[in-house]
């Protein structure tokens, strides 16, 4: 792994964090929810400061992590990919259209591209059934996309 | 008090409010059997994630079958532990833990000695209905304890061990489902991680996931070397166990037949960790009495509270948790430390062995002896000042494997000259012993007068947090005590926070002190065993002839052959040490 260094202003912030929900140790769910928020991901060194804010231990931090799937320690790309799992798009063919994407890019979900360009998740229903399989693309929402069209939807950002 | 009347299988049991089913069940003579649950009663210690479900028990009028570790006793209750229902449901739970756990039990560390092997033999398990995936994770050696995660049933006691006990925060549950396993912070190996080496997740693993790095090879090999001279130190609290390992009752001395069975396994010197006990003593001792001196003498900078530094667990625990702390624990090595340091320097040259052929093997209660050992500081060109630490566990290994009748043997002496001991040095292995010792030898050596009453009962007990204040004549000396890394954690806050008055404090890791350190012969949730144990040290001190360091003949020799006196040169550079800020130690990638 890279080594990974934190802006200081970030750490700040997420020190603030702990601090709003009083460093209660109970809190700590929040406290990743926000951090994940502020960082886009929970790398090593926010686990390790929110342990010592909270006067719990990191491996207990990383525990909590590591049990629910929405954290993640992977920093996402510049371009995070969003597959929508939703009934609709699953029976629409959203599972083919996510093989490509994995075979394209060559990761898989919750994985990175090593240039740093992509990332691909899952989600579930993003409110446009209508559009089923839907793919997001940072912000940027993709309809009715095939297996077959998700080359040029890479293509766009490949550059 | 409240009670509550029940029925448990047909009996009627009449138990306190707030009983679990399992405990009145006890009370009643009832033994249901359990995996994850651990009560360790003497040190209130206490496992019930209710996680195994070995211990379902029927209650009527409830649809699913009840954890009994977790269910509290209601007024009324009908409860059924054996019937078909129940026996079924158990024996299911146990093979789907079966159906994930490696089946290579005869090749296995715990082999004899697992709860899951137990109990798979006891409920007559012939056959797993059960076929699937097996969950595989990596192995993880450290200088002292092994890893080998296939082998767990997520009991999680290690977890409570050593979070809620030694408040390390180590080990806890990581990732979900199938693929959970109890690991460190980021899935490290333990020598990456604040682990102090402690081994009470070892003592507490009820199968072959956790267990200690077995040198009894290297012993083997070392003792079939001609060119060798082999030479054994054996701790304190070993004695008071050994014999559990060959079927004695707990508490049984054993000191003699062990030294005779060292004897018959080849070792050329059977010496005795005791000896340097009490030359701990005469340094631990002088330099609190050096501190003391200064102190009162007006001298505010003197580190105080002076605390013990004998146990290598502790010692990892502060570099790591309390660097910044670093300065006040006395600077003298262990025993086992200062046995080697001596060995290779005063006992070679007395023999004419050359340092890299002298073997020194030492006998422990403790897994952190295994990481002691092996630090840098305690090295010379390379070679160690103790070769190899084994448990007592491996020592009865060893034994075994050497066709050794251990009832048979005799009672033999220890050879001397690093082999006399004082009571004093026995009782280093319980908790409060190291803190008596010193004050017996501190007492005589600052009054000038002889100890009336050897016996400091004040400073004696399985609390885990004692203090007491003992008389230098006319000088009021606090003495604290704490056993249990989580304890010593308060006491050491309390320092921090400039709230603490004691002028000493002992600590020893481990719950009971060595004698209940993670290298002994496994409790299996019995803590009377621990305090069995001692009783046999107090036992073993009242016995001894001599029971003050000082007056040690040995000793008294050693300082004017070799050492000159307390705190000398010599005695700085062979028998203190120095402490590391570790916390460093643990970063980002």
């Amino acid at each position: 792994m890279a080594i990974i260094k934190l802006s200081e202003s970030k750490l700040n912030e997420l020190r603030d964090v702990c601090k709003s929900f009083n460093n209660d140790k109970g809190e700590l769910i929040n406290v990743l929810h926000k951090a994940q928020g502020i960082f886009g991901y929970l790398p090593a060194e926010v686990q390790e400061v929110i342990a010592k804010e909270l006067s719990i231990s990191v491996a207990h931090v990383y525990g909590v992590v590591t049990f629910y799937s929405f954290f993640t320690m992977l920093p996402k790309g510049e371009h995070p990919v969003s597959i929508c799992l939703g009934t609709a798009c699953y029976v629409r063919g959203a599972e083919k259209v996510i093989d490509e994407f994995k075979r394209i890019l060559n990761i898989g979900v919750g994985e990175t591209t090593p240039d740093g360009k992509f990332s691909l998740a899952c989600l579930r229903c993003v409110g446009a059934c209508g559009l089923a399989p839907v793919v997001l693309v940072g912000e940027k929402v993709y309809g009715r996309v095939a297996p077959d069209g998700v080359k040029d939807i890479v293509a766009e950002y490949a550059k | 008090m409240e009670t509550i009347k029940l029925t448990i299988d047909n009996k009627v049991v009449e138990v306190a409010k707030g009983t679990t089913v399992l405990k009145a069940a006890k009370e009643a003579g009832i033994h249901i059997p359990t995996l994850c649950y651990l009560h360790l009663h003497d040190l209130n210690i206490e496992n019930k994630p209710a996680g195994c479900r070995i211990c379902v028990v029927e209650i009527e009028g409830r649809r699913n079958l009840a954890p009994s570790c977790v269910t509290e006793c209601l007024e009324g209750m009908v409860v059924s532990t054996h019937n078909i229902r129940v026996l079924n449901a158990r024996k299911t739970v146990l093979e789907l833990i079966l159906s994930d756990h490696p089946t290579d039990c005869l090749i296995c560390a715990k082999n004899g000695n697992c709860e899951l092997q137990t109990m798979a033999q006891e409920f007559g398990i012939r056959k797993i209905h059960y076929e699937g995936e097996q969950s595989t994770y990596r192995e993880d050696t450290s200088p002292a304890i092994i890893r080998d995660i296939d082998k767990c049933i997520m009991c999680r006691r290690c977890e409570m061990m050593c979070n809620e006990v030694q408040t390390v925060g180590v080990l806890s549950a990581v990732n979900r489902g199938f693929m959970s396993v109890v690991a460190p912070a980021f899935e490290r190996n333990l020598d990456h991680s604040e682990c102090t080496y402690c081994g009470q997740c070892v003592a507490v693993c009820p199968t072959g996931a956790l267990t200690e790095v077995d040198h009894t090879n290297n012993i083997i090999r070392a003792l079939a070397d001609p060119t060798k001279t082999v030479i054994v130190q054996t701790a304190p609290a070993v004695r008071a166990a050994l014999g559990e390992e060959f079927g004695m009752e707990p508490g049984n001395l054993v000191t003699g037949k062990m030294a005779a069975a060292l004897r018959r396994l080849g070792f050329n010197y059977v010496f005795d960790t005791d000896f340097a006990a009490d030359l701990t003593i005469m340094e631990e001792g002088t330099e609190l009495l050096d501190r003391l001196g200064r102190y009162l003498g007006g001298d505010t900078t003197v580190p105080l509270p002076m605390l013990t530094s004998c146990c290598p667990g502790w010692v990892s625990f502060f570099e790591h948790q309390f660097p910044e702390m670093r300065d006040i624990p006395s600077t003298a090595r262990s025993p086992q430390q200062m046995f080697g340091a001596i060995a290779k320097t005063y006992f070679a040259d007395k023999i004419g062995v050359k340092r890299e052929d002298l073997v020194v093997v030492s006998i422990m209660p403790c897994l952190a002896k295994k990481y002691e050992c092996q630090r840098d500081e305690f090295s010379t060109n390379g070679n160690p000042d103790v070769d190899f630490s084994i448990s007592t566990r491996e020592l009865a290994h060893l034994i075994k494997q050497s066709n050794i009748d251990f009832d048979s043997l005799p009672d033999e002496d220890f050879d001397n000259p690093l082999g006399e001991s004082t009571g004093a040095a026995v009782i280093f292995g319980t908790t409060g012993g190291v803190i008596e010792a010193a004050c017996r030898t501190a007492y005589e050596v600052h009054t000038g007068k002889k100890l009336e009453k050897i016996d400091f009962m004040e400073l004696r007990g399985m609390e885990y947090i004692r203090e007491a204040t003992i008389d230098f004549n006319g000088l009021p000396i606090k003495i604290g005590i704490a056993h249990g890394l989580g304890n010593a954690r308060k006491l050491l806050q309390d320092i921090k926070d400039g709230k603490s008055e004691f002028h000493a404090i002992e600590i020893m890791a481990c719950p009971g002190g060595c004698i209940g350190g993670g290298g002994q012969p496994l409790h299996h949730g019995d803590s009377s065993i621990i305090k069995a144990r001692q009783k046999a040290i107090y036992r073993e001190d009242a016995g001894k002839t001599i029971r003050k360091s000082h007056e040690n003949p040995f000793i008294v020799k050693l300082y004017e052959e070799f050492l000159g006196k307390p705190l000398s040169e010599k005695s700085h550079h062979l028998l203190h040490t120095h402490y590391f800020d570790k916390s460093k130690d643990v970063t980002v990638e």
